[in-house]
């Protein structure tokens, strides 16, 4: 019997690539609540990138004949204790929050799944010992952690990123060393290393890009998170400093002492806070249904 | 108009201004009886007045005690000295003897006599401590040659040299007089005992919680004290000493409310409420570290105060925050505070904000900075009134094309970066416990002399015009040399940046009377004269 090869060009692409634009027609379609979320994140990013633009006024520039002024047309969302319009420094204070989430995200969940598979690679002492350490800081709620750290490093900016980042990576190591250990066992995996290549290979080349779908749901669970962590810090005075404008710092010292006088002062920028916080765990909720194969069967 | 009319008319008017006086006589005459109760928002280390330095032990502790004089209880400007344990005094034609007649009669709470030998071992702890024993203020004596007592009711300081503020020192509310006997068993007994000749007794302490102190009924001021006791109560969150006054679970805190405080007390609680205001004996300041540049050129220091609007930053921040008077080196309206119109000849204190920039911008130019800089201003990390005056200092300096960002840092860790020169601008302050020229100038001598000089400048006319101010008896050449010694801190040299005198705000049940607020939240605690009028 005479066998008929087939040309390559007649093989089937077994997974259709499908366009981002249809991608993401269908996540909107599929999972609203989450589009929503997307579509607060991007504005929050435009807004921070284009807060130079579209702020009203200056957001460290005093106004004392207009100090503790109720919301009117001129300021739209009144303004504080030194009369800096409160809806300029929420705009401005979108800079901070999203500058302090996305590097911390990236950088807490980037070396976590980075420790996290090179833990479930080398597995043996080196995963024990790594997990041990790992356990160590899980020990700490994230907060106390994050504590602990800025008040060793000092506030600022980056000693906030910093404090807070840290305790990420304990977070992100074990979600992605869980991962990584059923991709350890791949045969491909076994390939490469019967193929002699390198430790780093393997893990970058062949593991890594295969706890993406983890890597990104933490990416964006990370980012609400951190914007959280930044206002309370800076609310306890251990985050930025004054006259940086950020959401939690303006719910500090004369937003509590006016609380009653000037509500509106501490209120708008709680409001920015939760709208954040809500939309990137919107998103993320949905971005983890989405990607994760289990809940797609269902 | 019938004459009976008239009559009537005539009765009436007496009659009303009959109920008018009278309540207000009775009022005004000291009621005995009940208990105050008063917040504290800290904590004593020990007992001991001699070597602590805090409030959080003056205000519940200071009712157990005397001291040899006393600042006046009924004087606003907390300056005028009266006596205490010793009835009169006499100084000598070169200044440098005090003789001091105590009171005859005075017993300790344990019933025994105080004589001048008690005097005489206390000032000694104070001034020539053995050695292992804490006097944090014996720098303030080194002048004192001799302490003697020739008999038992005098006491004689000799002087090496005369100082103005002797008298004054002999006032400072933590010079406590305790019993010789009992410090010459044990000089540290009074770390954790209470043994003094004061208006109350003490009753308990417990720790974190709060203080008690019941009437003395052998008090040597007949009459006195009027209470019949004082529950003082620990509480450092200051939202919770608001929530007590407001409640009536107190009637005061001595130390003070923020103006919003005093505005949600003053809303809530209306007439059962005073409120007493005062100039505080603290000042927010500016430290420029001078060996850092380009802060070691006096323009740009002067450049730094004339960006400064005092006159509006004393309206617009006194709204948020604890500071209110524009002052130079002395508490506004104590004798040897310049008046207003004298300091709005200094750099940076004038009304023309407009021209003091113009020229602040000219000295940047002169300097060589004609754009500004940068530079980082170092914050205490203590929301008030430091927060509030960091933003406005910020925001001036912009002004003049200055582009401070600040750092803020934890309380403890500021004043040790202070003293260690981490820093290049920093706020600073100090709250003294009397208005006293040698105590509140002493900080600006040359950093030889004065540890706590975070400019770090040497400056010898400035040392010498604080030796001839402090030797000088005659208030008049006092009041000269005083006015020197700012002007070259403030504006010639502009070693350092005032910015506004703190505002001490005391709102507290209208029931406690015979209290009055003074410049500093030291004086004034012994609450012999407090009364309660329900």
């Amino acid at each position: 019997m005479a066998i008929r090869r087939a040309t390559v060009a007649e093989i089937p692409d077994v997974a259709e690539r499908r366009s981002w634009f249809a991608v993401a027609g269908d996540f909107c379609r599929q999972r609203p609540l989450g589009a929503i979320g997307a579509v607060v994140v991007a504005v929050n990013i435009l807004v921070g990138l284009s807060a130079n633009v579209i702020a009203p006024y200056d957001p460290l520039a005093t106004d004392y004949g207009a100090m503790l002024a109720r919301p009117s047309a001129g300021h739209w969302l009144g303004t504080d204790a030194f009369g800096r319009d409160v809806l300029s420094r929420i705009l401005y204070g979108s800079r901070t929050a999203m500058l302090v989430g996305f590097a911390c995200a990236f950088f807490g969940a980037t070396a976590g799944t980075v420790i996290g598979v090179t833990s479930a690679y080398f597995a043996g002492k080196v995963d024990l010992l790594i997990q041990r350490v790992m356990d160590i800081f899980l020990a700490f709620p994230l907060i106390i952690l994050a504590l602990a750290v800025v008040s060793i490093l000092g506030p600022g900016i980056g000693n906030v990123i910093i404090a807070i980042t840290i305790p990420m990576i304990p977070r992100a190591a074990l979600v992605a060393r869980s991962s990584a250990l059923a991709i350890r066992e791949m045969p491909y995996v076994d390939a490469a290393r019967a193929a002699g290549f390198r430790h780093r290979r393997i893990i970058l080349r062949h593991m890594l890009p295969n706890v993406m779908a983890p890597y990104l749901i933490m990416l964006t669970a990370y980012l609400g998170q951190a914007i959280l962590l930044e206002a309370s810090l800076s609310f306890l005075g251990l985050g930025v400093s004054e006259p940086t404008p950020a959401w939690g710092l303006m719910l500090r010292g004369a937003a509590v002492q006016f609380a009653e006088a000037a509500p509106w002062m501490a209120i708008f920028p709680g409001l920015a806070i939760s709208l954040a916080v809500f939309a990137f765990n919107l998103f993320g909720d949905s971005l983890r249904d989405a990607l994760d194969p289990r809940l797609k069967t269902q | 108009m019938s004459g009976l009319t008239r009559m009537l008319r005539l009765i009436a008017i007496l009659s009303g201004v009959a109920v008018l006086v009278t309540p207000a006589g009775a009022q005004d005459r000291p009621r005995s009886g009940g208990e105050l109760i008063f917040a504290v928002p800290s904590e004593m280390p020990s007992y001991d007045g001699h070597r602590e330095g805090t409030f959080g032990m003056v205000h519940p502790l200071a009712p157990h005690y005397n001291t040899l004089l006393r600042v006046d209880p009924n004087d606003r400007t907390g300056t005028k000295i009266v006596s205490d344990l010793a009835e009169s005094w006499t100084v000598s034609a070169d200044g440098r003897v005090y003789i001091l007649k105590l009171r005859r009669g005075v017993k300790f709470h344990d019933g025994s006599e105080m004589t001048s030998r008690d005097v005489k071992a206390s000032y000694d702890k104070i001034v020539f401590p053995p050695p292992g024993v804490g006097s944090i203020r014996k720098g303030q004596y080194t002048n004192v040659e001799a302490i003697e007592a020739p008999d038992a009711s005098t006491i004689v300081f000799r002087l090496k040299w005369p100082q103005a503020s002797f008298l004054a020192s002999l006032a400072s509310p933590y010079n406590w007089i305790y019993k010789a006997e009992i410090l010459a068993k044990d000089v540290r007994w009074y770390e954790k005992n209470i043994m003094g000749t004061g208006p109350f007794l003490f009753v308990e302490h417990v720790k974190g919680s709060h203080w008690v102190g019941k009437k003395n009924p052998n008090y040597w001021d007949k009459g006195k004290p009027y209470l019949d006791g004082y529950r003082a109560i620990f509480m450092k969150d200051s939202a919770a000493q608001v929530a007590a006054v407001r409640a009536e679970r107190a009637h005061i805190q001595f130390r003070g409310f923020s103006p919003a405080e005093r505005d949600s007390l003053v809303s809530a609680l209306g007439r059962k409420i005073t409120v007493q205001e005062s100039a505080w004996d603290c000042a927010a300041w500016v430290a420029m570290n001078q060996e850092r540049k380009p802060f070691d050129d006096k323009r740009v220091r002067r450049a730094l105060t004339l960006a400064l609007d005092r006159h509006q930053a004393s309206q617009a921040l006194s709204r948020i925050a604890v500071v209110k008077e524009v002052a130079g080196v002395q508490v506004p309206g104590t004798p040897y505070a310049t008046p207003p119109d004298e300091l709005e000849k200094l750099a940076g204190y004038g009304r023309d904000i407009k021209k003091s920039r113009a020229e602040a911008r000219r000295l940047l130019r002169e300097a060589g900075v004609p754009d500004g800089f940068s530079f980082t201003f170092t914050n205490r990390g203590l929301p008030m009134p430091y927060e509030p005056v960091g933003v406005w200092l910020i925001d001036q300096w912009r002004q003049i094309g200055l582009n401070a960002t600040m750092a803020t840092i934890e309380a403890s860790q500021h004043v040790t970066e202070l003293r260690a020169g981490n820093f290049t601008v920093s706020s600073d302050a100090q709250c003294g416990y009397q208005v006293e020229p040698d105590l509140d100038l002493a900080k600006f001598q040359s950093k030889e002399i004065s540890h706590n000089n975070y400019g770090r400048y040497t400056d010898k006319v400035l040392d010498e015009l604080y030796q001839k101010q402090s030797r000088a008896l005659d208030p008049e050449e006092r009041k000269r040399y005083v006015r020197e010694f700012e002007r070259r801190l403030l504006d010639e040299q502009a070693h350092t940046v005032i910015t506004l005198q703190w505002h001490r705000i005391v709102p507290h049940s209208a029931k406690v009377r015979g209290w009055t607020i003074t410049p500093s939240h030291y004086l004034n605690q012994q609450l012999d004269t407090v009364w309660l009028s329900e």
